[in-house]
């Protein structure tokens, strides 16, 4: 049927229309848009990519400066810590030093107040010694004054001896 | 109305094609019920699939018009 | 994309009315195919006097609109045609012959010879006949399909060109005005239509041409939808039409193709070598018979489309009452809805399995057996 026959004429015209689109198109329209359109794309595609890197780079410059102040933070610690054990020690060896010279001036002392009480007492001894001396010289004086009561005496003296 | 045998055979082809496509189409809205996610892979194929299966509906109806 | 699911939503209810418009289409190709040999060609004379004399004949209307013609009728006024005379170009065995197709004065019976180059011609059927023979002239007249099919072109030329303009002022900018229109269409046929069908590496040869098809199918669709003189021709619902970019598929295809296509064709791997000769054969016939679906599908969709609206419009007249037409009117109106739609489906498979066609041609598959066997639905 006449539905279903092709026209020779309008085959060449469509041919010969279609393939000039194609051309036409091709050249001056595809060619510029499908390209603007990649370059766009790619375009966006490095900005993307580029604020992708600065955020990292953003990230990583931050974890950087929290490092640093960590690291700060633990050389003041470092530091204190130090100070500390110094100061303690200093105190410490102070300490010690001191209770060294206390007991030296005590030591000391305490020879010294023996040695002096040993004259003391020495002196002492020597002085009762005299003192008896003397008072045994004066008994014996008197006594020997009145022999009666020297008698008694050295009886209630022997009496106590027998005692013992 | 006048007509011939033809007429006939093409409406049972339309009838078959008819069948296949909206099998086609239900099936398609099941797949993307059940995975809207893959809608339009599912859609690309039922489309494909429909036109392939219209192309020989088609094929019935030209022979009716060759006469 | 939008699009797409503008596709699914509308796609089950498409495909079987496609159909249903096809079988539509029989009817009314069957009881015309009689009558429309002594009737059609009346039709540009007696059109405008056909319901007042004879009764309405749809057929003979619809056969007419669907056909080709030499002129251009555009409106019937107080009883004349108006129509845009057209060139007829005559290529006959004394060389190149041009006139207009006024001088025909509107007949298609072959009653009226038309005196040119020296020779005599009659206009039978929208056919050009020497005068009292049968024999024809080849015929390369400007005629209606091909008036629209040139306007149509122009019309692409110039959005695409202007389109094109804004891109080469406008580096990586977002794109404005007629630009952002036609973009997201381009991206649709890039990145939905080739970019799924072709493997990437050949990817930007072929896109262009694809491009173009869809658009130039897409565009003459919609021209084909518009009611009035500048649309309204049946372009991409006429074979020859749809011939021609069936057969580009087919060339394309078929010159691109690589080793690995043609084996595919002739000695399929994979498969036991005692089918491998009636696998081919039917591979054989498969090369032919995928475009010549394309060429069926895209010619059987618009015209069934055309018939139907006609049929819808004619109703009017058939009933000849006036109290038909608000119904004729919306049923009118929601098949022109759904021919939108068609315009754009169809511009969108044609171009899809052309992409697809070309994707298999150039594709090297390192395949297993059951990879094939998909590969080649």
């Amino acid at each position: 049927m006449d539905l279903v026959t092709p026209g020779l004429g309008l085959i060449v015209w469509t041919t010969i229309v279609f393939l000039i689109l194609v051309f036409l198109l091709g050249k001056f329209a595809w060619k510029p848009i499908l390209s603007a359109v990649q370059a766009r794309e790619e375009a966006i595609d490095q900005a993307l990519k580029q604020a992708e890197s600065a955020r990292a780079e953003m990230g990583k410059l931050q974890a950087s400066n929290e490092q640093l102040l960590k690291q700060a933070r633990e050389e003041r610690e470092a530091i204190v810590k130090e100070g500390r054990a110094m100061r303690d020690a200093m105190v410490a060896e102070a300490k010690e030093s001191a209770s060294v010279e206390a007991a030296k001036i005590l030591e000391s002392a305490r020879t010294q107040i023996h040695q002096e009480k040993m004259a003391a007492v020495t002196e002492l001894k020597n002085q009762v010694a005299q003192l008896a001396v003397d008072m045994a010289e004066k008994v014996l004086r008197a006594e020997l004054a009145q022999p009666e009561v020297a008698k008694a005496n050295i009886d209630r003296d022997l009496k106590d001896l027998n005692l013992n | 109305m006048t007509g011939s045998i033809a007429a006939i055979g093409a409406g049972l082809a339309v009838i078959g094609v008819g069948l296949g496509i909206g099998r086609i189409g239900g099936q398609a809205m099941d797949a993307i019920a059940r995975q809207p996610e893959a809608s339009g892979k599912i859609q690309t194929a039922m489309l494909i699939s429909a036109a392939f299966i219209e192309g020989v509906g088609l094929f019935g109806v030209v022979v009716s018009l060759l006469k | 994309m939008g699009l797409g699911r503008f596709f699914t939503l509308f796609t089950a209810v498409i495909m079987p009315l496609g159909s249903v418009l096809a079988s539509e289409e029989v009817g009314h190709s069957e009881h015309s195919s009689a009558p429309v040999e002594h009737v059609a060609d009346e039709h540009a004379t007696d059109e405008a006097h056909a319901p007042k004399e004879e009764g309405f004949n749809p057929n003979e209307l619809i056969m007419h609109h669907i056909a080709d013609s030499h002129g251009w009728h555009i409106l019937d006024w107080d009883g004349h045609a108006v129509s845009l005379p057209l060139p007829v170009i005559l290529w006959t065995n004394d060389g190149l012959v041009v006139f207009s197709s006024s001088e025909f004065h509107h007949d298609t019976e072959g009653h009226h010879v038309v005196n040119a180059g020296g020779q005599q011609f009659v206009n039978k059927h929208e056919k050009i006949y020497y005068a009292g023979t049968e024999d024809k002239p080849l015929d390369f007249s400007i005629t209606k399909n091909v008036l629209s099919l040139i306007m149509g072109a122009v019309l692409i030329v110039l959005i695409f060109l202007s389109a094109a303009r804004f891109y080469a002022k406008n580096t990586n900018k977002a794109p404005r005005g007629l630009a952002s229109f036609v973009e997201p269409l381009i991206l649709f046929v890039r990145d939905d239509i080739a970019r799924g069908a072709i493997p990437e590496k050949h990817l930007n040869r072929f896109v262009p041409y694809l491009l173009t098809l869809f658009f130039f199918i897409w565009v003459n669709n919609l021209l084909g939808l518009v009611p009035f003189f500048p649309g309204g021709a049946n372009l991409t619902g006429n074979i020859a039409v749809t011939l021609v970019l069936a057969a580009f598929t087919l060339i394309i295809t078929n010159v691109n193709g690589t080793k690995d296509y043609w084996m595919h064709i002739v000695w399929m791997p994979g498969v036991p070598t005692p089918l491998k000769p009636i696998l081919a054969l039917i591979e054989l016939i498969g090369v032919f018979t995928k475009p010549f679906s394309l060429m069926i599908r895209l010619f059987a969709n618009i015209t069934a489309g055309h018939i139907l609206v006609l049929s819808l419009v004619s109703l009017i007249f058939i009933f000849e009452s006036v109290w038909i037409s608000p119904g004729s009117i919306v049923l009118t109106l929601f098949i022109s809805t759904l021919e939108l739609l068609v315009a754009a489906l169809q511009a969108y498979v044609f171009t899809m399995l052309t992409a697809m066609s070309f994707g298999a041609a150039v594709e090297e598959h390192h395949h297993d057996d059951h990879a094939h066997a998909e590969g080649h639905h």
